[in-house]
């Protein structure tokens, strides 16, 4: 029996070492955020985040998850209060099918937790999932409306 | 059963269906006035004719019948019905119509399919009167209680308000306009007056993508499900000779593994033990002639096709082509080559099917509910009435999911050896690289004429490719459905119907049709031809010593609507003016699904073949703009998918299978790739063209062309790739 917390509750899945989190996570826990679009690691649709850091679940074994926090989009808001990551992608409008978009903001809350303020090189860099849609003009967009929206919402509450 | 999954509306579905009655009209003979369906009331809302419902607390249901992909359809169809209903948007609520709803109403919400970029320019015209319909009836139903001519009435955010400022909101009407007789006729407003379309408005679907709670095709998830992985024959058309389960079976989770003739599939208790187990499943394949195909063959049989002599269909004459090419002018010859491609919608193929007590089922992303519902049927061996397709947002589509099928069959296939059990079968990235319906591969000859002036005198073109209306769709290729007997439309898309004022025109069409299974593919000829025409221009242009845009604007003077997107576009990018030193222009125009498109590319091109975009300027005719932001994302859209496709894509075949698995070796473009898009959304009214595929057409050719002038090297082959040329 492997141990984890999913979006902050206790977890557990009886599956051998070797399953990769994303199918422990959406077959066996039935959290369906994270997509299944490659599974070898190439786009990306699978991101959670594994105690903060941002992984590929589908090429991820379970056991290397065991015991520590995973945040799936599902997650990601607090208190039903939208992630500023996901209040600009409503605002700008970023989404087409959507099936990758999950991933792609859990890569870019991922990157704006280590760098609040990032350049288009340092979004070019930490963006490197699939988009079969095409969103991306949109997404370097929101990604720094929610910097901005973040540094905003941070101010007032260090002074 | 029992099911975890929310089905929008589900309930009012329930009742919605009791209290229909009868169905008016009919979807063959002029589609004029939207059914009428109930003469409603209740909780639910009362029912003003198929596609409104309005509820007591002023909620307005608006019906939406076709797929949501990514395309934007299901929150721009309703806003035409709102427009004419004059409701308040923000109250408005989209109920998903279901194929076998429609089926049982003689099909009263018309045509299904998100497919062709017409969804807005085929319901266009009774979505708005559907709208306009319900709008009069409400204002009757308040004309009548106040005793007042409806003349005196207006309505607006909702609400009728008479002349003498009396008011009363929809949601206090609904009942008593549920029972008026609807108008023969309205009249539809001057989109001039258009409050709501013509607005750039968010989208219906965006907030549950943007929270994680939107669900596709593959969330679906029901008590005792088990799950499905498939491998079909790697050669086309092959069949299972003999399978040895004996290491699958036994594993942990292995319920079944299934022969079933033309692929194999393990069934387990999650999908990782069905695909893990899958691979130990032994299959010795009858591929028979086809397994010595390769890309090599399939290229001199395309070839023979421009050789031939027999078997080739004319699809437009004008003069006489052989005598103005040997008139003694300069003669222009080349062959172009667009190679197949997969589609590769990040949602992988899947289809989830409950086969029970003679009733099927199907939790499907589809772009064609109906054709899902009629295969389902026909797979399972039942009536049409005994299957339920419950619709889910598509992870993409493409065209994938439109025409073929062959998802549905293989997921009712599987479930069928496993019945009174829900199945998910879900394809690999692999099976879904390897068993894609492709754009077909096409080979062109052109060969063009110039006169003393360097004005065009002939213009002729072979296309050699396979046929998808003849092998996907199964159709004869007659009118109107072909432009001439012989001529796969699609093939000749752009260039069998240009525009241009030449006066000699000869386009033929070589049908081809290789093992490799072809199917509609986002933009599908246009994708490919507007390459051919487009550079061909160019070369002509070139050729005759002229500006690759003058010459074109003197070729269209007959054809205003192209050379207006064409005129936008170039001024808009500012065709003509200095560039910095190493930065060249390419530009090009088509009309592709109802719109006219145009591209201007500002490219450089390093000594080694590396490509910099440095702007890529996107016009497009819409004729009206629905919702401008969705045309804007549609557009920005297209131009990745259009890159990745010229600068990477190619789908190669090797002993007759494909040689290419996932995102390692068919590549997708990503975002540090994205040029600077700049759209230019030109609608100039009078017409209704299609926005999900158009802004494909014009791209690759304007960054060939830019290509050209940078480096003096002419592409005429795609990918990029493979001509010694890479992206930035």
């Amino acid at each position: 029996m492997i141990k984890l917390t999913v979006n902050g509750k206790p977890r557990s899945a009886d599956v051998e070492p070797e399953m990769p989190l994303l199918w422990v996570l959406r077959d066996v826990l039935d959290v369906k955020g994270p997509k299944f679009g490659c599974g070898i690691a190439q786009c990306g649709a699978c991101t959670v985040h594994v105690n903060g850091e941002p992984v590929r679940s589908c090429s991820f074994p379970v056991s290397a998850a065991a015991g520590k926090r995973i945040t799936t989009i599902e997650g990601l808001s607090q208190n039903g209060k939208p992630h500023p990551v996901q209040a600009a992608w409503i605002e700008h409008q970023v989404p087409q099918c959507g099936y990758c978009q999950g991933g792609q903001m859990m890569a870019a809350a991922a990157l704006l937790k280590k760098n609040p303020n990032p350049s288009d090189k340092d979004i070019d860099d930490a963006m490197t999932n699939i988009c079969r849609c095409g969103t991306y003009a949109r997404m370097r967009e929101a990604i720094h409306t929610a910097a901005k929206a973040g540094r905003g919402a941070k101010k007032p509450a260090k002074a | 059963m029992t099911t975890k999954f929310a089905i929008k509306f589900a309930s009012s579905r329930r009742t919605f269906l009791k209290r229909s009655a009868a169905v008016g009209g009919g979807l063959a003979v002029g589609f004029n006035v939207p059914a009428v369906l109930a003469q409603g009331k209740g909780t639910e809302g009362a029912e003003i004719n198929g596609w409104v419902v309005v509820r007591p607390d002023e909620t307005v249901i608006i019906r939406y019948a076709r797929a949501e992909m990514g395309q934007g359809s299901k929150t721009s169809a309703p806003m035409l019905v709102a427009e004419e209903l004059e409701c308040d948007w923000k109250k408005v609520r989209i109920e998903q119509v279901l194929a076998s709803d429609n089926l049982r109403h003689k099909r009263a919400w018309g045509d299904m399919a998100s497919v062709g970029s017409r969804t807005i320019r085929n319901s266009q015209e009774y979505l708005r009167k559907a709208g306009a319909t319900a709008r009069e009836m409400l204002i009757a139903a308040a004309a009548q209680k106040w005793d007042v001519p409806a003349s005196e009435c207006k309505a607006s955010d909702g609400v009728v308000t008479h002349s003498s400022g009396r008011r009363l909101s929809y949601g206090k009407l609904a009942n008593d306009a549920a029972k008026i007789e609807p108008p023969k006729d309205v009249k539809l407003k001057d989109p001039k007056d258009w409050k709501i379309a013509g607005k750039p408005m968010q989208r219906v679907d965006i907030p549950e993508t943007a929270m994680g709670k939107q669900r596709y095709g593959i969330d679906v998830q029901m008590k005792g499900m088990l799950y499905a992985a498939v491998a079909q024959s790697p050669v086309f058309g092959g069949k299972v000779r003999s399978m040895d389960a004996s290491k699958a079976e036994g594993r942990r989770g292995v319920k079944k593994v299934a022969n079933l003739d033309t692929f194999v599939a393990v069934i387990a208790d999650n999908w990782w033990r069905a695909k893990e187990a899958l691979k130990l499943v032994q299959v010795d394949w009858d591929t028979g002639a086809n397994g010595n195909v390769s890309s090599a063959s399939l290229m001199d049989f395309y070839r023979a096709g421009l050789d031939a002599k027999e078997d080739i269909a004319v699809a437009r004459k004008v003069g006489d082509v052989d005598q103005a090419l040997a008139s003694g002018g300069k003669v222009l010859e080349a062959e172009y080559f667009t190679p197949y491609l997969a589609h590769s919608t990040l949602e992988p193929q899947n289809c989830t099917v409950l086969i029970k007590d003679g009733k099927v089922d199907v939790w499907v992303p589809t772009q064609n509910a109906e054709a899902s519902l009629a295969t389902a049927a026909a797979t399972a061996g039942v009536p049409l009435d005994a299957v339920m397709v419950h619709p889910m947002q598509l992870g993409g589509g493409f065209g994938r999911r439109g025409g073929g099928q062959d998802f549905v069959r293989i997921g009712v296939a599987v479930a069928k050896t496993m019945e009174g059990t829900p199945v998910k079968t879900l394809w690999s990235r692999e099976e879904d690289t390897q068993h894609d319906l492709y754009r077909p591969a096409s080979l062109v000859r052109m060969k063009g004429a110039l006169d003393a002036s360097g004005n065009p005198v002939a213009w002729y073109s072979r296309v050699s490719s396979t046929s998808i209306i003849a092998t996907l769709a199964r159709l004869p290729l007659k009118p109107p459905l072909a432009p001439a007997e012989g001529v796969d439309p699609q093939a000749v898309a752009s260039i069998f119907d240009i525009p241009h004022a030449i006066p000699n025109i000869r386009v033929e069409y070589a049908q081809r049709n290789a093992h490799v299974p072809v199917g509609f593919w986002r933009t599908v000829g246009h994708s490919q031809n507007p390459f051919v025409r487009e550079s061909f221009m160019d070369e002509l242009a070139l050729a005759a010593g002229k500006d690759p845009l003058e010459f074109r604007r003197a070729l269209l003077q007959n054809a205003p609507k192209d050379l207006g997107i064409l005129e936008a576009t170039a001024k808009a990018a500012n065709w003509g003016s200095p560039l910095p030193s190493g930065v060249f222009r390419g530009i090009a125009e088509t009309e592709a699904y109802g719109s006219y498109t145009s591209a201007v590319a500002e490219l450089s091109v390093s000594d080694k073949g590396v490509v910099k975009i440095h702007r890529l300027v996107l016009g497009i005719d819409p004729g009206y703009a629905v919702n401008p932001d969705n045309i804007v994302a549609q557009m920005q859209g297209s131009a990745v998918f259009m890159l990745t496709a010229m600068f990477w894509g190619e789908i190669t075949i090797k002993d007759g299978r494909v040689e290419q698995s996932n995102f390692h070796d068919y590549r997708m473009m990503r975002l540090r790739e994205m040029p600077k898009v700049e759209v230019v959304l030109a609608p100039s009214g009078g017409f209704w063209g299609g926005v999900g595929e158009p802004g494909q057409a014009s791209i690759a050719p304007a960054v060939c062309n830019a290509i050209y002038a940078a480096t003096g090297k002419r592409i005429r082959t795609l990918p990029l790739k493979d001509q010694g040329i890479s992206m930035a």
